[in-house]
């Protein structure tokens, strides 16, 4: 291949440790007892649950839906009955619960109805609708629902289209061995990639540490109709990010802010594109994917796992040995802690690695920055890594964006290079967090303004409503007044007019009195009106009878 | 002499004509100073200033007439932006206007709600639902957690309920890095 290749600017080359985990055949992890699948496995809204407790579920059945654009559905990766979906384990570093699913499986496997899409056929709009549906989301790490991804945007095409076999994180080859078995599905989730986003160059960078993969990709590429370039591309962390791999293979750099679309390529996994072949190939939705199980394990390997297997199930098949000082979802550069092992596989975990003392000894003490600069040489995404340390440790948010902090890409260079051992990734993930938060509280204000003050604008208008309402109804009734004695041909006036009002009012009481008279007073024989009338009499007696006291004592004061 | 009085007075009388031209062209709505207050305070309308709601209070600090340290909900971090704004050096908050709480949202218990509506008319931002006899419910996302509709409950059916942390509303902590002693 005689492509011209490009340089990003850092980037360091740590230990690989590839050879570990890269020689073993990809195993099927055994189906467990339980599965629990977390409904926030995308970026976007969490999936919202359409199974009820108790419900019988078969594999790859939908349990649970996409909310919105940016969201992806959840499936259940075997069959079984839906047994609880509540607060469980989720494979975050805080350790805190999310929302899942739990399936107890009955062993039996049963698929679904299933069958595959007529891509060619399907209007693009539907075909995302129905990517989004099967689940689909990148599988590089980032986990963006692919059915968004693939959308050209307003030109209607994509010219170049880059499949990322990078790869560069050390320890990690689930990516390698998927290449390398399963090369001929990768290029065909390719080939639909390619009609979905009318690209009309397709290139596959692969890192130069996995000749096997890269002949496996070659010889299946030869096969294809459409011309696609396997390129190798040297071995440097991190050449395997969306935005150095671009860089490497086209040098085109995507500006910050922008979207890669916008300078025209879009970048997916391999394993997104072998996700996306089953999908479309086989209608089979995104329920299991590949995993490397490496570090401190007896046989360290790839496992093809279904979503929602407990991750110490896998360290188990895996041969867990003594001296383990704790697990890493991910790899050692960018790969977070696991608080817990209860936690399930998801669609984002692609690797598993245990640690202990002898591989990952501790970090020695930490010293002051000295401003070496170091960090911003190794520093890809060509930021001042010291300068963000120094406004992240400050509190000084405003000038760590200034400084482009959300162009870190955390991919940890600064950290492996820092003479003086600081975290800095750590720093800057919690300036990014801050941002957030502050941010969220922001828009929570804005809408607490705007709906206070529209709740003082409807306190003004029902006040007005109402004062408005009155003088109407007053209005017209003077209006009515002024009508009548205008037939009798005399002028009002307007103390007339208030005695009228009060005339009327007086009469219309009466009539209310007179309605209100008892009804047990028609039709009454003679001597009940003989009682009555006595009755009365004694009343006018006694009524006579009362007031005279009273005058007299009136008189007498 | 004369022509150099004339020129004075008519480079003044211009100059004053633009003024005024320009005083009433380019007049700011508003007071500016309140509406970037007001952006720093937290608006939950709760009233713990000794103003009825937010705006106002806003608009006393620019008037002078309050202290920028009369809002709990702000904290500490409030008052510094005020006083980075105005200038002025900060001050530790008054504790007669009450102290900072965890963040919470109101919680009505439906199974003792009569439904009197009395804290629907209290709730400063509409966060409310519910008619007269009818149960009500507190809209959590709306909810500032003002605390204005605990006192007029009749049935003191409803309790402030403390945000719990959850993974949406995760934070990354302040890295602890243990330094080396060097000296």
């Amino acid at each position: 291949m005689s492509r011209e290749l490009f340089k990003f600017k850092g980037g360091v080359h740590p230990p690989e440790h590839k050879a570990e985990s890269n020689g073993r055949p990809i195993h099927a992890a055994p189906l467990p007892r339980k599965l629990v699948i977390p409904l926030r496995q995308h970026i976007g809204n969490p999936a919202k649950p359409v199974v009820e407790v108790g419900e019988r579920v078969l594999k790859g059945q939908m349990i649970a839906a996409a909310d919105g654009p940016i969201s992806t559905a959840v499936h259940a990766s075997s069959s079984g009955t839906v047994t609880a979906i509540d607060l469980q384990p989720v494979p975050h570093v805080s350790g805190l619960p999310d929302l899942c699913i739990t399936i107890e499986t009955d062993g039996r496997d049963e698929w679904i109805a299933h069958a595959p899409l007529d891509y060619r056929a399907m209007a693009p709009a539907d075909l995302r609708t129905k990517l989004r549906d099967l689940g689909l989301a990148g599988l590089g790490g980032a986990v963006f629902p692919t059915g968004a991804k693939l959308n050209p945007g307003a030109s209607g095409h994509c010219p170049t289209l880059i499949i990322n076999g990078g790869e560069c994180e050390p320890w990690i080859t689930c990516d390698d061995v998927l290449m390398r078995h399963h090369a001929d599905e990768i290029l065909q989730g390719m080939a639909v990639m390619r009609h979905m986003m009318g690209s009309t160059e397709i290139l596959v960078g692969i890192e130069d540490n996995k000749p096997e993969a890269l002949d496996s990709m070659r010889s299946a590429a030869a096969k294809l109709d459409f011309a696609v370039e396997i390129i190798a591309v040297p071995t440097l962390y991190p050449s395997g990010g969306a935005k150095q791999m671009t860089e490497i293979l086209t040098g085109k750099q995507v500006p910050s802010g922008k979207r890669s679309t916008d300078v025209g390529l879009q970048v997916f996994n391999v394993g997104t594109a072998y996700a996306l072949a089953r999908a479309v190939h086989h209608g089979e939705p995104l329920i299991s994917r590949l995993v490397t199980v490496t570090g401190h394990v007896l046989r360290p390997q790839n496992f093809e796992v279904l979503i929602g297997t407990p991750m110490h199930t896998l360290i188990t098949l895996a041969g867990d040995r003594d001296g383990t000082t704790g697990v890493l979802m991910g790899g050692p550069m960018m790969g977070m802690p696991m608080p817990t092992l209860d936690a399930p596989v998801v669609k984002a975990t692609n690797c598993l690695l245990v640690e202990s003392k002898e591989l990952f000894p501790p970090l020695p003490k930490a010293l002051p920055c000295i401003r070496c600069t170091r960090c911003a040489d190794a520093c890809p995404a060509e930021l001042q890594p010291q300068e963000l340390f120094r406004f992240a440790k400050a509190g000084d948010f405003g000038r760590a964006q200034e400084y482009h902090l959300f162009d870190c890409i955390e991919c940890g260079c600064c950290s492996y290079v820092c003479p003086s051992h600081i975290p800095l990734v750590d720093f800057y993930r919690y300036a990014k967090s801050e941002i957030w938060a502050h941010e969220k509280d922001k828009r929570a204000a804005d809408l607490a303004r705007e709906r206070h003050e529209f709740r003082q604008f409807r306190q003004e208008r029902e006040k007005t409503e109402k004062a408005e309402k009155l003088a109407a109804k007053a209005q017209a009734k003077r209006a009515e007044l002024a009508a009548e004695p205008a037939v009798v041909g005399a002028a009002p006036s307007d103390a007339d007019a208030k005695k009228a009002l009060i005339a009327a009012a007086l009469a219309r009481a009466q009539a209310k009195k007179s309605d209100a008279a008892p009804k047990n007073v028609d039709h009454l024989t003679p001597e009940q009106l003989q009682q009555i009338d006595e009755i009365e009499a004694r009343r006018a007696k006694i009524r006579e009878l009362a007031r005279q006291p009273l005058e007299s004592e009136e008189k007498n004061t | 002499m004369l022509a150099a009085i004339l020129v004075m007075v008519g480079i003044a009388v211009v100059t004053g004509l633009i003024l005024g031209w320009s005083a009433i062209r380019f007049k700011v709505e508003g007071n500016p100073l309140a509406e970037k207050i007001d952006a720093i305070l937290p608006q939950t309308q709760c009233g713990q200033c000794g103003f009825p709601g937010c705006r106002p209070y806003a608009e006393a600090i620019a008037k002078g007439e309050a202290d920028i340290n009369q809002c709990p909900p702000g904290g500490e971090e409030g008052v510094k932006k005020l006083a980075d704004l105005l200038g002025i050096d900060p001050k530790s908050l008054d504790e007669t206007h009450g102290t900072p709480k965890p963040k919470s949202v109101a919680f009505i218990d439906e199974n003792t709600c009569i439904g009197c509506t009395l804290c629907i008319q209290a709730c400063p931002v509409d966060a409310i639902s519910g008619a007269a006899k009818q149960m009500h419910t507190i809209i959590a996302a709306e909810c500032t957690g003002c605390e204005l509709c605990l006192p007029p409950c009749p049935v003191d059916c409803i309790s402030m309920v403390p945000i719990a942390e959850d993974l949406p509303h995760w934070k990354w902590k302040h890295p602890v890095i243990e330094l080396k002693r060097v000296a």
